[in-house]
């Protein structure tokens, strides 16, 4: 008994005082959410042999990604090998006024939006901080700075609700960006505000090296979401239907103004954390041989087998489809960006400051001093030329 | 665009017809109705900013005419509130975020410095955020601490950023009605002690917006030009009422307005009739906006001066309890002090150079 109750006082509850939600609906299942091997069937005809044929597409995309390091064409490359399920499902999940926000391994998903690649890669290209249009496709930029896109994506959806518009923001962000305060935040908000976002947390199982349980003493990470009061799921994100569906699910709740939602994705990265990474300091090789057993090509595969929809047909196309894209890459990363560094002001006031005029008049000098003594007889060793 | 003519107000001027004595709070409050009256893309947020209108009133009634939508209490998180900001700019709202006191501003740091300042850079222009960030800044109201720091140098050293902060009741009208129509974020930094200051001023036919970029004299002078900002502003007028009362000297003022753009004609333009200036603010002189200040006067004025350029500033200290603080930020003696040091008699004495003295 308080010492309240014990002297007799009894408050009347405060006007519009309603009792706390009941957390349980809010729960995540206990078991992560499959369909592949359930019996189940796709939610619509060819769904499955379309995410197989992307998913064999997307393989392909980080292979190639992933070669283009050691041909000097990428500067890094955060591979997302192992998370294509993950990052195909995401994109087929939107509509096209929705909006996307991706991290920095999220170029399948930009990719898969429909973003040209060579736009997709300019970050990691390094000629430009971001290659495409955010509104062509209704992608936000990639997003370095971890979790600090999911405010972002919480702002936006909350605009356009506040504009009457039907539109969701789906933010991706790994296991790691979890322990970010902007996680915290976004996910309060987007809760207090109730706004059409869906929150897909890929945990791969580590933050470059850190392991998750390094990371959080949660239950799980879809458990996070009771502490805000949205709905937490938890799916196998190797199982690209089972992706597919729960995010499709709650992006239609969170249109239909029923809120948002915290999911996630236990995947795994197969690949180190970047080309520069050396994984085998921080995990053993069984634990991936373990993973490649669940690799979510291999899954959809195995299923579209079972269906007897694993047709030669299908097969051929998909990697005729993916050794194509790749090669298309492939070609044009090879020609040489020619970013203009007389450009370096163009855009970082809507009107440049009369400082900004007068520093970039100087690197024209400059550049011009170049390009003169660059096309001098005898010139071409002078600051500025390319040792290549 | 036409450039206006850098103003020159005189509290001594007849106040005109319509006109009434306005505090600064109430201007900055009536640009924020007017804003919101004039364009529905316009939306506030803030701790505190729609019931009770503000820990300053600066927000007062402006949830109750427009509606908690237009002018809505957010969850008590800095970078949350900008960050929601940012996605708001990003779908073509125009938000206008409060942080309620400067330090309280330091958790939303990286989203201003890692994606307001860059967005419209990170993207080619396909995103500018056109949005604004007002914060109360400065001392002299007995704060403790957390209350009284001023930031603007950790702004100023942001490309991207326009850095604002008007010291008179007409430009805070003036200046804020242009920071919330800009298409760049603008840190927008008002001088907490000047919130109650009065003019007079007509709300119904108020000022114009200002452009960005242009310093006022608000006193002319031929001896020395004192060069500041904000809460500093009126504190050097008095320096130089009192110059002239003391030593007979003339010396010129300029109101900064903008930090970022910095109006270096105007400046230059006085140093260069004076020959010699001082810069004055609260915020810490290693480093601070000062530096700036003076490094851009000594380059563009060099063979003009008679003497170095000093400062007056804030000490080198973490900002004082409330009981310290008139020791630490400038005031009249100790800008006197460093008029009286601009080398009158060109005999300069190395090591006595502008260090404001207890």
């Amino acid at each position: 008994m308080t010492v309240l109750e014990h002297t007799g006082y009894r408050p009347a509850p405060p006007p519009g005082w309603q009792p706390r939600t009941d957390p349980a609906p809010l729960l995540p299942e206990p078991e992560p959410y499959r369909l592949l091997g359930t019996g189940a069937e796709p939610a619509t005809p060819g769904l499955w042999r379309e995410l197989y044929r992307r998913l064999v597409l997307g393989r392909r995309y980080n292979e190639q990604a992933t070669a283009l390091t050691r041909q000097g064409r990428l500067a890094v490359y955060p591979s997302s090998a192992g998370q294509e399920a993950c990052q195909t499902a995401a994109a087929l999940a939107l509509r096209p006024d929705d909006w996307l926000f991706p991290s920095y391994r999220d170029t399948l998903a930009v990719v898969a939006r429909g973003v040209d690649p060579v736009q997709a890669l300019s970050l990691l290209r390094g000629d430009r901080h971001s290659g495409y249009d955010p509104h062509r496709h209704r992608v936000a930029p990639l997003c370095t700075p971890l979790a600090t896109q999911l405010p972002h994506a919480v702002g936006l959806a909350h605009a356009a609700r506040l504009c009457g518009d039907e539109v969701a923001a789906l933010a991706l962000v790994g296991d790691g960006g979890t322990s970010e305060g902007d996680f915290h935040e976004a996910l309060n908000f987007a809760a207090v505000w109730q706004a059409p976002v869906v929150f897909l947390v890929q945990n791969n199982g580590f933050a470059i090296s850190v392991p998750l349980a390094k990371q959080t003493a949660a239950p799980s990470i879809a458990h996070k979401a009771v502490g805000y009061g949205m709905p937490g799921r938890l799916v196998d994100g190797n199982d690209a239907p089972a992706v597919h569906q729960v995010l499709t699910e709650a992006l239609d709740r969170a249109r239909s103004g029923g809120g948002p939602a915290l999911i996630e994705a236990l995947t795994y990265r197969l690949d180190a954390h970047t080309n520069a990474d050396d994984a085998s300091r921080y995990r053993d090789e069984e634990e991936v041989a373990a993973w490649r057993g669940h690799d979510p090509l291999r899954l959809l595969e195995e299923e579209l087998r079972r269906r007897g929809e694993l047709t030669d047909e299908l097969v051929a196309e998909a990697r005729t489809a993916a050794e194509s894209f790749a090669a298309g890459l492939r070609e044009r990363m090879h020609a040489d960006p020619r970013p203009d560094a007389a450009s370096l002001f163009d855009h970082v006031y809507a009107e440049p400051t009369a400082q900004l005029r007068a520093q970039h008049s100087r690197l024209r000098a400059e550049l011009a001093a170049e390009a003169e003594a660059a096309s001098a007889p005898g010139g071409g060793t002078g600051p500025g030329r390319d040792a290549a | 665009m036409t450039a206006a003519p850098a103003s020159r107000t005189s509290p001594d001027a007849p106040a005109p017809a319509g006109t009434r004595p306005v505090t600064m709070a109430q201007a900055l409050n009536r640009a924020l109705r007017d804003a919101l009256a004039a364009d529905p893309a316009v939306h506030i947020l803030g701790e505190d900013v729609g019931t009770l209108g503000g820990v300053f009133r600066i927000t007062d009634g402006l949830a109750a005419e427009f509606g908690d939508r237009r002018c809505t209490d957010t969850p008590l998180a800095e970078a949350g509130i900008l960050g929601t900001a940012v996605g708001m700019a990003m779908y073509g709202l125009r938000p206008v975020v409060e942080m309620q006191f400067d330090a309280f501003a330091y958790p939303a740091f990286e989203q201003l410095v890692s994606h307001v300042s860059r967005m419209r850079n990170r993207t080619s222009g396909a995103l500018p955020l056109p949005l604004t960030v007002r914060i109360p800044y400065g001392g002299g109201i007995g704060g403790v601490e957390h209350h009284s720091d001023s930031s603007e140098a950790y702004y100023m050293a942001t490309p991207g950023l326009h850095v604002v902060t008007p010291a008179t009741v007409a430009d805070a009208y003036g200046l804020l009605r242009r920071a919330i129509a800009s298409d760049d974020p603008v840190v927008f930094l008002e001088p907490k002690r000047l919130y109650w200051s009065k003019a007079p001023l007509d709300l119904d036919q108020p000022p114009a917006a200002l452009p960005f970029g242009r310093a006022a004299v608000p006193r002319t002078g031929t001896s020395a030009t004192l060069i500041t900002y904000g809460p500093s502003l009126p504190v050097c007028l008095e320096a130089a009422e009192a110059a002239r009362a003391t030593e007979g000297w003339e010396l010129e003022v300029i109101d900064l307005r903008t930090l970022v753009p910095f109006d270096d004609d105007t400046v230059c333009d006085s140093v260069r009739r004076t020959g010699r200036a001082v810069v004055v603010h609260e915020a810490t002189g290693f480093a601070g906006p000062g530096a700036e200040i003076a490094a851009r006067v000594t380059e563009g004025c060099f063979h003009y001066l008679q003497a170095p350029v000093l400062r007056v500033t804030g000490f080198d200290i973490p900002y004082p309890p409330p009981m310290l603080e008139g020791h630490h930020l400038p005031g009249v003696d100790r800008i006197l002090d460093a008029v009286a040091r601009l080398q009158w008699e060109a005999d300069w004495i190395p090591g006595t150079e502008g260090r404001p003295h207890a």
